[in-house]
């Protein structure tokens, strides 16, 4: 019985890694560059929801609102002001030293503002456990809340993309961005648009990270920001599906990891499934052969 | 052409001068009882930030790679190097010599993982590459964090669940304690040792740069498809330049193990490598001065500046930020040409 609750926990975990995985394989998709600050983004939200709840007595579901629209506007914000000037600079390595530099500034905003103590976060979820097989088996209402939102997200991004025209531009500035400008679609604004779904679903990977680990501090985002981006290129950077997939895999693999292995050694277990994809398949499991131009 | 060449050396000339100047300076403050206490105690990690700010800027700055797992390195050097220092404190009894032979060891141990680790990730590029080697950095901080070793009459016990389980006789020495770390290592760096490993950094950093190989490297840089086509051959560069660039490293962080009472694994995480790349940026990627430079100021201003301390990774942040969009924004650049054109007339280089 307890592989079965490591493996639930584990597809608990990969959903949230899932929806991380999704802002980055979007903003890769399109805009080409790895978004170091978008792990800090899911700590943002984690923060905003927390002072909704707390300070301002706010009903959770009106906090993760609250969490959604602060994420959405600063992940435009930074796009605009660090990203935009950046993304026809010569040298690529540019706009990822600038992505590190918003990654640092965020946190040290948000260590300035609430200080470096953890914060305990009171979880959003009201939904009771539940219990299976005469109670051996407990299935955490938050679990149940995790996963069902990643599919829903999952699901509704999917027919973004295919059925609106926002979505279709969104396509085709990820598979030719002059061509799309000649077809009269506005390139920096598609841009903004990935930022802006990609940074709220941020935050609402935030909120749930933070109801099943309910310590929150200016350091929260960064390691589930870089196991998302591992769980993107394990499933194909750039592809939607992939980043499900991937991301599902890698919180098995890490929750598994733990419970058989070593505890200690789950980062360095999940890492080391990053760099043999690398190498063995570096397109990730649903990614497109990209051909280099010369 | 020689004209360059003198040029080159007397730019050359200019950095170990300046090094040796700050370092006589310091002695005629220390000795005048200048210097406060707090300044003193900041001399050798200041040589340690230097020698790893210049190693790191041949990967970034020359050999145009971003690698994140700097840290790692240092990492592996000072532990491969407070681990010799402990195990041979009672054997080599003169400091100098032990100490030496400290520091060729970490380097060694860290050029050792830096070929292991460089043949498969230098196949990757840009992204991937960095988070790759980000990904090692955190393995070896992990791993180092999980071994406990000893030595006794029997010779090494090594286990992975805790100290008691090495089963080592009384008399036996811990010398790796899991996340405790190593503790004890003899206290053999000094500020002399610093300067002399900033130096022969220098000098191998800037001879090979400026070598039939240096050229190679800068030109897998500027041009990897070009550099290709007239037969140099990639891997090898890219992973020279790694290889030397991870030695130097991991002397450094040997030089960092034995200045500090306690050696932990946690202290060379991913923030570590961000600083190194932090005095990179602001030195200037590929300007071998301006990261010696850069290390001391960013590590000594904060020191002075106590006020401000709360403030210094946010304004570390901003300037990164600032720094990157001034110095490669097309409209950034056309703006320079425009305006600032008369005062800089260096034109930037085309980093592809």
């Amino acid at each position: 019985m307890s592989f079965l609750s490591y493996l639930i926990n584990g597809i608990s975990l990969g959903s949230v890694y899932a929806i991380i995985a999704l802002g980055y394989t979007m903003v890769y998709g399109i805009a080409k560059m790895l978004n170091f600050a978008h792990g800090d983004v899911i700590m943002v939200g984690g923060y905003a929801a927390f002072t909704c709840i707390m300070s301002a007595g706010m009903p959770p579901l009106a906090a993760v609102l609250v969490a959604v629209v602060v994420c959405t506007v600063i992940g435009v914000l930074i796009e605009t002001i660090a990203y935009r000037p950046l993304l026809e600079a010569a040298s690529s390595l540019a706009v990822l030293i600038t992505a590190i530099g918003v990654s640092y500034f965020l946190q040290n905003v948000v260590l300035l503002i609430f200080g470096s103590n953890p914060k305990s976060f009171q979880s959003v979820v009201t939904i009771p456990d539940l219990k299976l097989a005469n109670g051996t088996l407990n299935i955490s209402g938050v679990t149940i809340v995790t996963i069902s939102s990643c599919i829903v997200i999952m699901l509704a991004l999917t027919t973004f993309i295919s059925r609106t025209k926002a979505g279709q531009a969104m396509l085709a500035v990820s598979e030719d961005k002059g061509a799309a400008q000649l077809m009269g679609i506005n390139v920096n604004k598609t841009i903004a648009l990935t930022f802006a779904i990609g940074s709220g679903l941020a935050a609402i990977a935030g909120v749930l990270l933070c109801s099943a680990y309910p310590s929150l501090s200016p350091y929260t985002g960064s390691m589930p920001g870089i196991k998302a981006f591992v769980a993107a290129v394990f499933g194909g950077i750039g592809s939607i599906p992939g980043a499900f997939l991937g991301g599902l895999l890698l919180g098995v693999i890490e929750i598994f990891g733990k419970a058989y292995v070593s505890s200690q050694l789950s980062d360095a277990i999940v890492f080391a499934v990053l760099i043999v994809v690398l190498l063995v398949k570096p397109t990730g499991l649903l990614g497109k052969k990209i051909q280099e131009k010369v | 052409m020689t004209g360059m060449k003198k040029k080159k050396l007397i730019s050359n000339f200019i950095t170990y001068g300046i090094v040796i100047i700050a370092f006589i300076i310091v002695q005629i403050m220390q000795s005048t009882g200048n210097l406060s206490s707090m300044m003193t105690g900041l001399l050798v990690p200041l040589c340690v930030y230097v020698v790893l700010a210049v190693s790191l800027n041949l990967v970034v700055g020359i050999s145009g790679e971003l690698s994140l797992g700097h840290a790692g390195f240092m990492c592996i050097g000072a532990f491969a190097g407070a681990f010799f220092s402990k195990c041979t404190q009672n054997t080599i009894t003169v400091g100098g010599l032990r100490f030496f032979l400290a520091l060729l060891i970490g380097a060694a141990f860290a050029a050792l993982f830096g070929l292991l680790i460089g043949i498969p990730v230098l196949r990757l590029k840009g992204d991937y590459l960095a988070i790759v080697t980000l990904a090692f950095g955190e393995i070896i901080k992990n791993v180092i964090n999980v071994f406990y070793v000893g030595v006794d009459s029997h010779g090494v016990h090594v286990s992975m669940k805790d100290q008691f389980s090495l089963g080592m006789e009384p008399d036996g020495m811990l010398i790796l304690n899991g996340p405790q770390g190593i503790t004890g290592t003899p206290k053999d760096a000094s500020f002399l040792a610093g300067i002399i490993l900033i130096l022969v950094t220098l000098f191998v950093v800037l001879n090979l740069i400026d070598s039939r190989d240096g050229r190679a490297i800068k030109s897998i840089r500027d041009n990897r498809i070009a550099a290709e086509s007239i037969g140099i051959n990639i891997t090898k560069y890219k992973l020279m330049a790694f290889t030397v660039s991870a030695a130097l490293a991991g002397a450094a962080g040997s030089l960092y193990a034995h200045n500090l009472a306690t050696l932990q694994a946690k202290k060379f995480d991913y923030n570590l490598s961000i600083l190194a790349l932090v005095f990179v940026v602001l030195g200037g990627i590929g300007n071998i001065r301006g990261s010696v430079i850069a290390a001391v100021v960013l590590t000594a201003l904060p020191e002075l500046l106590r006020d401000m301390a709360e403030y210094r990774m946010l304004i570390y942040a901003i300037v990164l930020i600032v720094m990157m969009i001034f110095n490669w924004a097309p409209k950034a650049l056309e703006w320079r040409e425009r305006y600032l054109g008369r005062f800089f007339r260096k034109s930037v280089k085309e980093g592809k």
